[in-house]
C-alpha cells in the first residue's frame, strides 16, 4: 500500500557511528558462528563417515574408547576456547560499543526531540518550541540529538536501525536514547514492542535534513496553523471545529478552538507525506477515505468512519490540506 | 504382583505412571496440534505483504495462544509429564512414582487446565496480549473482557499441574532408586529431569505471582502494576522473566536428558566425560536463574545493571558448550549408526548450536538492543525450542515406541519424516534471521510490501507446511506402526539403560526382580543382568506379594525402608474436578460460590486421606 513512502529500516544498512557499530559486529559475530557451526557440523559429518566402524581410540575391550582425548576436546573446546570468545565480546559488545550507544550524557546535545507513543502513533514534540508532529520527525544531520522516549498509554518501542537501536517507552519512566546521522536523508522506524492491536501500523519516519532547512521547518512546525483561504476551506474549518463528536474533540489544531488530545495534531497536516502511522499515503483521495472509512485501513484504531455528504467531505478535505 | 483395573474406569482412576504417561501424551499431541494450526494461520497470513487472511485481533490471540500452548501445554508437559512420567522410574528401577496418586493428580489439573484456557478460544475471548502478556497492555483499561483473566488463572491452574509433577520427580529420583543406584550411578536423563524439575519448582511460583497480582489489579482494583498508584510497570517483567529464562532451561534440559540416553544406545558408546556432562545439565538451570534481565535490554535499565546481565548469559553457555562437545565426542568416539532417533539427534544438536550462537550474540548488549522484538529474536528461539526441545522429543518417540508399544516403526518413513522436519524447520527459522535484522518486528499481523521482507516471508511460509507434512509423516509411521509393525522384544536397540532389560510394553509392576546396578549403563552390566535372570528363575524376589516398593538413601541409593504404594484412585480426577470448578467461579467473579468450592476441595482433600493404602497380603 505504501512502497514508495521512502526509507528503509535495515539494521545492515547504517547512517550512523551507533547503527554502524552493532552492524560491524554483527558481521564479525557472524562468520565466527559460521565458523562453529561448521566445526560442529563437521564433528557430525566425520561421525556420519565413519558410521558402522569402530570408533576412534579404543580397542574392543575398551568400554571408553577415546575418553582422553574427548575429556581435551570438551575441556578444550567446551569451556577454555568458548570464554575466550565470550570474554573478547563481552569488551567489544558491552564496553566499547555500549558507550556509543547508551543514552547521551546530560548537555553533550545540542537538541532534545520528545517522542511520544499513542496507541497507534508516534507524537514528537520539539522542547523550548510550540512545535508538535505526528508519525514524521525532522532532525538535522551530523547532529547530536537527546530522544526522550515517552508513552501516553502502553508500552511502545521507539526504533530506526539506520540510526541506533531501540528503546522502550515505560509508564511512568523517561528512557533517552542519543539520535545522530550521517548523511541527509529519510530513515523509517518502526514501534518495536507489541502494543495492541494496530502495532504493525505505527511506523515513523525520520528527515534528516542540513541544518538552515531543519531550522526552517521547526519554525513552520513551530508557528499556529494557516487560516482557511476559500470559502470551502472556512466550510471545513467549521466542520472541524463543530460540535461534540466532531473532529476537533479528538485533534488540535494551533491557532483554533481545537485541543483535542485522542488523535495526532493536525496543525501542519499538509506538511507530511503519510497519514496513520505511515498506513498510507498523504494524498487527496487517501485522506477523502481516512475520514470516510478509517477502520478499513486500520481497524480498532481510535477513529470513527465519518458519514458526510459529499460536499461536507470535499470542504473538510479542502480545509486539512491548506494546514501547510 | 499386580494388575490394573480394565476399562475407562482403570485409566480414570489409575495410578500407574505409564498409563498416566501415556495420557500425557495424547493430552499434549492434541495441544501441540492446535499450537501447530495457530502457527500455520499465522504464516498463512504472513505469507505476502498486505495479506486479510486473518484480522489483527485473531492474529494476536493467534500468537498469544501459540507461545502459550507449545511452552505449557505441549513441551512441559510432553518432556515432563509423558517422557519423564514414563520412563523415570523404569530408569531408576522403581515400580513407580513416589507419589502416585499426586501424580494422577496432575495429569487431571493438565488437562483441566488445558481445557480451561481453550475454552477462551472458543467463547472468543482468547488471551491477546502475548505470551510475555505485558502490562499495562494486558491491565483491564486497554483489555477489557475476560481474555487475560483466562491467561492469568489458566497459567496459575497449569502451574498447579506442573508444580506438582516436579515434586514428584525429585522425590522419586532422590528416593526411589533401585537400592543400589547410588548417585553417579544415575543415567544421565534422570540428572537432567531433576535439573528441570527444581527448575520448575523455583520458577513457576515467581510466575504465579505475576499472574495472581495481574488478575488482582484486573479483578479488585489493586494496583501493583499501575504506575498512577504508585505501582511499577516494569515489576510485571521483572517476575515474568525471573521465571521465564529459567523456562527456557526447563523447556531444553529434559530434551537432553533424551538426546543423552539415545546416543549412547545408537553410538554404543557411554556418553563421554559424564561426571561433567552431569554436572553441567544440573548447572544450566541454576545458572539459567541469573540471567533474566536480558529480556528487557530495551526497557532502559541503567548501563551497570544491563551489563551485569550480560555477563551472566556470557557464563550461561559454558555449560552447553560442554554438553555439545561431549555429546559429538560420543558420536565419534562411538560406533554410530544414523537410525531415525539419532539423526534427530544429530539434527538437534545442529539446531541447537546454530540457536545457541545467535544467543550468544545477544550479550553485546547493542546487538540485542538493535534486535530484540524483531524476527532475529523469534529465529533465535525457535532454532533453541523447535530444534532443541522439539526434536529430540521427535527422536524420543521413535526411539521408545518400540518400548512403550511392543512393536518396531519403519525406519524409511522414520528417516524421511527427519529429513522432511530437518528442511523444512531450516526454511522456515532461517529466514526469519534475515528479515529481522532487515527490520522486521514481531507480532506484526502484517506488513507492508516494498521493505524487502516479502521474500523471506514466503520462505518461512513454504518452510511450515513443509514441516507440517514432516510432522504428518511421522505420525502416521507411528499409528501404522503400532498396528503394523514388526514385534520388538524387549531390547531392539541394545539400551543402556534399565528400562531395556524389561518386557516391552512394560508390566504393571516394572520390575518383578529388583535390578543389580552397578554402573548408569546396567543393560550393558551383562552380569548383573545374568544376576537378576537366575533370581527370577529361582523366584529369588524380594516385595513381591504386595503393592511394596524399597525406598532408598538420597546419596549411596541404599536400602531405606520399604513403603506400601497407594492402588487406584478415585479422588485426584474428583480433586482437579473441585479445583476446576474453583477456577470457573473465580473467573466468573463468582466469589461467595469460589469459597463453597473451597470447601469442596477440603472434603475431597478428607475423602483422599481416608483412603490410605492398605494392601491385603495375600
Amino acid at each position: 500500500m505504501l512502497a514508495g513512502c521512502g526509507g528503509s529500516q535495515n539494521t545492515l544498512n547504517p547512517h550512523s557511528h551507533q547503527s554502524a557499530d552493532i552492524a560491524n559486529l554483527f558481521w564479525v559475530m557472524m562468520a565466527v558462528s559460521f565458523g562453529g557451526l561448521a566445526l560442529i557440523t563437521g564433528l557430525l559429518v566425520f561421525a556420519w563417515v565413519r558410521r558402522g566402524r569402530r570408533g576412534l581410540g579404543g580397542d574392543a575391550e575398551d568400554p571408553h574408547p577415546g575418553e582422553k582425548l574427548s575429556w581435551f576436546v570438551v575441556v578444550g573446546m567446551g569451556v577454555v576456547f568458548p570464554l575466550m570468545v565470550i570474554v573478547a565480546l563481552f569488551i567489544v559488545g558491552d564496553w566499547a560499543i555500549v558507550k556509543v550507544t547508551q543514552a547521551p550524557a546530560a548537555s553533550s546535545t545540542d537538541l532534545t526531540v520528545e517522542a511520544i507513543g499513542h496507541q497507534w502513533y508516534w507524537e514528537f514534540r520539539y522542547p523550548g518550541t510550540k512545535a508538535v508532529t505526528a508519525d514524521e520527525m525532522h532532525i538535522p544531520v551530523g547532529t547530536r540529538i537527546n530522544l526522550v522516549a515517552k508513552t501516553a498509554d502502553v508500552i511502545h518501542s521507539f526504533w530506526v536501525p539506520e540510526l541506533n537501536r531501540k528503546i522502550d517507552t515505560i509508564p511512568g519512566q523517561e528512557n533517552r536514547i542519543l539520535l545522530y546521522a550521517n548523511k541527509v536523508g529519510v530513515y523509517r522506524g518502526q514501534c518495536a514492542e507489541f502494543c495492541g492491536l494496530q502495532h504493525a501500523h505505527m511506523g515513523m519516519l525520520v528527515f534528516v535534513q542540513p541544518k538552515a532547512q531543519f531550522q526552517t521547518w521547526l519554525k513552520k512546525q513551530a508557528a499556529p496553523a494557516a487560516k482557511p483561504a476559500s470559502p470551502a476551506a472556512r466550510r471545513g474549518e467549521r466542520a472541524f471545529l463543530g460540535g461534540s463528536g466532531s473532529c476537533s474533540s479528538c485533534h488540535a489544531i494551533r491557532g483554533t478552538p481545537a485541543r483535542g488530545f485522542v488523535g495526532p495534531d493536525l496543525t501542519h497536516l499538509a506538511s507530511r507525506t503519510t497519514l496513520a502511522g505511515l498506513t498510507i499515503p498523504n494524498t487527496r483521495g487517501y485522506l477523502a477515505r481516512w475520514i470516510t472509512d478509517s477502520q478499513h485501513f486500520k481497524p480498532g484504531n481510535d477513529m470513527p468512519n465519518f458519514h458526510l455528504t459529499d460536499g461536507e467531505l470535499q470542504s473538510l478535505v479542502k480545509y486539512l490540506e491548506g494546514l501547510k | 504382583m499386580w494388575q490394573s483395573r480394565p476399562g475407562v474406569l482403570g485409566w480414570v482412576m489409575t495410578t500407574d505412571h505409564k498409563r498416566i504417561g501415556l495420557l500425557y501424551f495424547w493430552t499434549t499431541l492434541v495441544l501441540f496440534a492446535a499450537g501447530g494450526a495457530e502457527a500455520l494461520l499465522m504464516r498463512t497470513q504472513l505469507a505476502r505483504p498486505n495479506q486479510h487472511v486473518v484480522g489483527p485481533a485473531t492474529y494476536d490471540e493467534l500468537f498469544t495462544m501459540h507461545g502459550l500452548t507449545m511452552i505449557f501445554f505441549f513441551i512441559i508437559p510432553m518432556t515432563t509429564g509423558a517422557f519423564g512420567n514414563y520412563l523415570l522410574p523404569l530408569m531408576v528401577g522403581a515400580r513407580d512414582m513416589a507419589f502416585p496418586r499426586m501424580n494422577a493428580l496432575s495429569y487431571w489439573v493438565f488437562l483441566a487446565s488445558g481445557i480451561f484456557v481453550y475454552t477462551s478460544l472458543f467463547i472468543g475471548q482468547a488471551p491477546n496480549a502475548g505470551w510475555f502478556d505485558y502490562v499495562p497492555l494486558a491491565n483491564v483499561k486497554f483489555d477489557p473482557g475476560h481474555a487475560i483473566d483466562f491467561y492469568c488463572l489458566g497459567i496459575i491452574f497449569n502451574g498447579i499441574s506442573s508444580s506438582l509433577t516436579a515434586g514428584n520427580f525429585i522425590v522419586t529420583i532422590l528416593k526411589m532408586r533401585t537400592p543400589g543406584m547410588s548417585f553417579n550411578r544415575m543415567p544421565l536423563f534422570c540428572f537432567a529431569f531433576l535439573a528441570a524439575s527444581w527448575g520448575l519448582l523455583f520458577a513457576l511460583p515467581s510466575l504465579t505471582a505475576d499472574t495472581l497480582f495481574l488478575f488482582l489489579d484486573r479483578n479488585i482494583g489493586t494496583h501493583f502494576f499501575d504506575v498512577a498508584k504508585g505501582g511499577s510497570t516494569l515489576l510485571w517483567q521483572h517476575l515474568f522473566w525471573i521465571f521465564g529464562h529459567p523456562e527456557v532451561y526447563i523447556l531444553i534440559v529434559p530434551a537432553f536428558g533424551i538426546a543423552t540416553e539415545i546416543i549412547p544406545a545408537f553410538t554404543q558408546r557411554r556418553v563421554v566425560a559424564f561426571p561433567l556432562v552431569a554436572v553441567a545439565e544440573l548447572l544450566v538451570v541454576f545458572i539459567g536463574f541469573g540471567v533474566w534481565a536480558h529480556h528487557m535490554f530495551a526497557t532502559g535499565m541503567p548501563t551497570v545493571t544491563v551489563v551485569f546481565f550480560a555477563a551472566a548469559t556470557g557464563v550461561v553457555v559454558i555449560p552447553s558448550t560442554i554438553q555439545v562437545f561431549a555429546w559429538c565426542m560420543t558420536f565419534i568416539t562411538g560406533n554410530a549408526r544414523f537410525k531415525t532417533p539419532l539423526l534427530f539427534i544429530a539434527g538437534f544438536i545442529f539446531m541447537f548450536v546454530a540457536g545457541g550462537l545467535t544467543g550468544i550474540m545477544f550479550l553485546a548488549v547493542p546487538f540485542d538492543q538493535q534486535v530484540t522484538d524483531t524476527y532475529f529474536v523469534i529465529a533465535h528461539f525457535h532454532y533453541i525450542i523447535f530444534g532443541a526441545a522439539v526434536f529430540p522429543i521427535f527422536g524420543g518417540m521413535y526411539f521408545w515406541f518400540p518400548k512403550v508399544t511392543g512393536r518396531l516403526y519403519y525406519e524409511l518413513p522414520g528417516q524421511i519424516s527427519f529429513w522432511i522436519i530437518f528442511v523444512g524447520t531450516n526454511l522456515l527459522f532461517f529466514p526469519m534471521h534475515i528479515v529481522g535484522l532487515e527490520g522486521m518486528p514481531r507480532r506484526n499481523y502484517t506488513y507492508p510490501g516494498g521493505l524487502g521482507w516479502g521474500t523471506s516471508n514466503l520462505l518461512e511460509t513454504i518452510g511450515s507446511y513443509l514441516t507440517t507434512i514432516g510432522i504428518i509423516v511421522l505420525i502416521v509411521n507411528l499409528v501404522v506402526s503400532y498396528f503394523r509393525g514388526a514385534v520388538a522384544g524387549p531390547d531392539p536397540w541394545h539400551g543402556a539403560t534399565l528400562e531395556w532389560t524389561i518386557s516391552s510394553p512394560p508390566p504393571e509392576y516394572n520390575f518383578a526382580v529388583l535390578p543389580k546396578v552397578s554402573s548408569a549403563y546396567p543393560n550393558w552390566d551383562y552380569e548383573d543382568r545374568a544376576e537378576d535372570r537366575r533370581k527370577l528363575a529361582e523366584g529369588v524376589m524380594v516385595l513381591e506379594q504386595g503393592h511394596e516398593q524399597p525406598v532408598s538413601s538420597p546419596i549411596d541409593g541404599w536400602w531405606a525402608e520399604i513403603v506400601e504404594m497407594p492402588h487406584d484412585s478415585p479422588w485426584p480426577i474428583l480433586l482437579a474436578l473441585a479445583m476446576s470448578i474453583c477456577f470457573v467461579l473465580l473467573l466468573l467473579h463468582l466469589w461467595m460460590g469460589f469459597c463453597f468450592a473451597l470447601a469442596g476441595i477440603v472434603l475431597v482433600l478428607l475423602g483422599w486421606h481416608g483412603e490410605e493404602p492398605q494392601e491385603s497380603v495375600a
